[in-house]
């Protein structure tokens, strides 16, 4: 603003520059828009829609799992379901909603005007559409999307058809829009805080993200590096996993987790940042703890690269090695363990609410432990080695992606909407949406705990017929689950569209920027000039 | 120094970092022979196991009852004898006949399998063609061999075993794609 040096007075001069002028119109203002919050806007649907090709993609397997035999889809067909659902919902729905969070909210919550570099920012999503167009393209090659599982293991690899570089080449195209998300996020909260908004004042959400972050472009270029071996080694004469040319296929797995556990930080840490501001927000007090969680999040992310060989204790590695892995994963219990006290220590004689973030908090916080348990008990190799590849698997990451990042996800929609839309969401709906979620949550995944215990292998289209009732069970609560979600995505749309004016802070514990500085619905451009905190 | 320039500087040692840990993912390589071979583990110039006689033994004889199945699949598949008797150790042929009934071009993948489950373990197929996919002409006639050994080692209360094999048809190689 003071580049124009004129007769004005500095605050005319201020409002000639700075007219707090809206978005373009029509479609390119989505194409061409460097604005953080038509950004997170963008990532939120995108994320949404890819939970729902993904669901759909559940949906199959559960079909075809209602009753032993074959019935629905060939074996190929169904492995092609489970690993293209597995890569959507991680890398398509689960991260990109939560970087459409770190979008809208990052720069409001520190008082910054936008990201640190807007033009970057419109590239990382617009890298997402491509490689979701890729995944799903490859369903339509010769041989049909890779059946490999989402961790895609060689050397199954190395023997599918061209729908296996499809699928690299989304991956690479992922990790990039990742890497380039993160370093603006990075940069962003280290660089644009308002005067005032020191590194232990920023608000939790902030303080994972940050750590979140650096764990991306820690661990993204490994995964990057996997599949350009897997890439060479099919097409290029690379023998870095194809036995047959003294390649190892085991050294895939290492290379894969070494990535893929910090991986599992990444989409819960941002979980935990926005339960982080729900809870106190509903238990009208500050955070407990907040220091401990600072520390206790660092210390997830640390120990996090030192874990990954318990995603593979059955290979065949020493005994030492297996030690070392299991000692180190019931540590990371330990920080965790500080995180969940912490929130259940901010409730304790809190004034508290159950409006439906609280409850999507509250319903995260016991499902996410108990989750957390489950993971405790595949950390001891012993009973690892019985339950590898099992059923019990497939609940325990679920209770962890979909009870733990989802729920999550969902209270950080209803929290924040109303600053984003200006209008409050229907409660009663919502409500219901939260109960039927956990309901039928519990009814898919609970069960297959008992049909993991019981040996019943996962990514199998068919089972033995003892293991019929709890996979009906499961199946019938999927298709529960999906409507239910149909009834969230009515929520959203009724909210826009019809919801009424929502106040400023519509929470009464609220406290961070967005709620105390900003009118609701957050203008187009927020704090050009930054606010001084106290 | 203004923001800008500062986020420029910040950018650049991110995306070093990052393209250091893509450098990391590759030398996991040589990293991983280093630990395998300091742990003595995943040699992969030493045999599994030392070699062991095999002597045949002579004072018992093992009945081999051959057994074939088609899983969705309009073919014709038979052993040639229905059993064969053996003595463990010795090195035994038989003969399956597989016949293509349809007009078209069919890949079929045979699947083997033993009675008792545990049996399997002792059997060791040395020439089967169930090691390969089978692609057979319209009305193609076929004489597969399975060439196998039975493990002295084989309890001495298993007095015979059943060699099961069940065709599947593999998708979209010749016939119904």
């Amino acid at each position: 603003m003071s580049s124009i040096a004129g007769t004005h007075d500095p605050a005319h001069d201020h409002h000639d520059d700075h007219g707090h002028h809206g978005p373009a119109a029509g479609l390119m203002r989505w194409v061409t828009t460097t604005n953080h919050k038509d950004i997170g806007t963008m990532y939120l649907w995108f994320s949404g829609t890819m939970f729902l090709v993904g669901g759909i993609m559940a949906l199959a397997i559960r079909l075809e799992l209602f009753e032993p035999g074959l019935q629905f889809f060939d074996p190929d067909r169904f492995n092609q379901f489970t690993t293209m659902h597995g890569l959507i919902m991680v890398f398509g729905a689960i991260m990109p909603a939560f970087v459409g969070f770190a979008n809208w909210q990052i720069p409001m919550m520190i008082g910054a005007p936008d990201m640190a570099f807007a033009r970057l920012n419109n590239w990382s999503f617009w890298l997402l559409p491509f490689a979701a167009s890729l995944l799903i393209l490859s369903f339509f090659t010769p041989g049909g999307a890779p059946g490999v599982g989402w961790t895609m293991y060689s050397p199954l690899t190395v023997q599918m058809g061209m729908g296996m570089d499809f699928t690299i080449f989304a991956v690479h195209l992922l990790g990039m829009s990742s890497i380039l998300g993160s370093i603006n996020i990075i940069t962003t909260i280290l660089n644009m805080r308002a005067p005032g908004m020191t590194l232990m004042r920023m608000p939790m959400f902030v303080w994972t993200w940050l750590i979140t972050a650096y764990l991306l472009v820690a661990a993204m270029p490994v995964l990057a590096g996997a599949v350009t071996m897997t890439l060479t080694d099919r097409h290029f004469g690379t023998t870095f996993f194809n036995a047959a040319g003294g390649g190892d296929p085991v050294l895939y797995q290492h290379i894969f987790w070494f990535f893929g556990h910090p991986e599992v930080y990444i989409i819960a840490l941002p979980a935990f940042g926005v339960i982080s501001q729900v809870i106190p927000a509903f238990s009208r007090k500050p955070l407990f703890g907040y220091a401990s969680m600072v520390y206790a999040t660092s210390a997830i992310a640390i120990l996090s690269f030192i874990v990954w060989a318990h995603h593979m204790y059955t290979v065949g590695m020493p005994v030492t090695g297996q030690l070392f892995f299991m000692y180190a994963t019931t540590l990371i219990a330990v920080p965790t363990g500080v995180k969940v006290f912490n929130w259940v220590s901010t409730m304790w004689k809190g004034s508290l609410s159950f409006e439906t973030p609280m409850l999507f908090a509250i319903g995260f916080l016991i499902l996410f432990t108990l989750g957390g348990f489950t993971g405790l008990v595949l950390s001891l190799v012993p009973v690892d080695i019985q339950l590898h590849d099992t059923y019990y698997v497939v609940a325990h990451f679920h209770y962890v992606m979909v009870a733990g990042a989802l729920f999550s996800a969902f209270a950080g929609i209803y929290f924040w909407i109303p600053k984003w839309t200006g209008r409050m969401y229907n409660e009663k709906l919502g409500q219901i949406h939260f109960w039927l979620t956990l309901i039928f949550f519990n009814m898919i995944f609970f069960v297959q705990h008992f049909l993991g215990m019981a040996g019943m292998p996962r990514r199998i289209p068919d089972y033995p017929l003892m293991f019929e009732t709890w996979n009906k069970i499961s199946s019938i609560g999927a298709f529960g689950f999906g409507l239910a979600q149909l009834l969230f995505l009515y929520i959203v749309l009724d909210c826009i569209r019809n919801g009424e004016p929502a106040p400023q802070k519509p929470w009464d514990g609220a406290d961070s920027l967005e709620w105390t500085h900003l009118p609701t619905p957050a203008p187009y451009h927020t704090f050009e000039t930054q606010p001084v905190v106290k | 120094m203004s923001t800008r320039a500062e986020n420029k500087k910040l950018f650049v040692r991110l995306a070093v970092i990052a393209a250091g840990m893509f450098g990391f993912g590759y030398a996991l390589v040589p990293f991983y022979y280093e630990i395998c071979r300091a742990w003595q583990v995943n040699l992969l110039d030493k045999p599994d196991a030392a070699p062991v006689n095999t002597q045949v033994d002579t004072s018992r004889t093992v009945t081999i009852e051959l057994d074939s199945n088609l899983h969705k699949l309009d073919w014709k598949f038979r052993p040639l004898v229905n059993h064969v008797s053996v003595h463990p150790g010795e090195l035994t042929t038989v003969e399956y006949e597989v016949v293509n009934t349809r007009k078209t071009a069919v890949t079929g993948q045979a699947v083997a399998s033993y009675g008792p489950q545990f049996a399997g373990e002792y059997f060791k197929k040395l020439q089967c063609f169930c090691f390969t996919q089978q692609t057979l002409a319209p009305g193609e006639v076929r004489r597969m061999p399975v060439t196998f050994v039975v493990d002295p080692r084989l309890p001495k209360d298993v007095t015979s075993i059943a060699l099961s094999y069940t065709f599947f048809e593999v998708d979209g190689r010749g016939g119904r794609s």
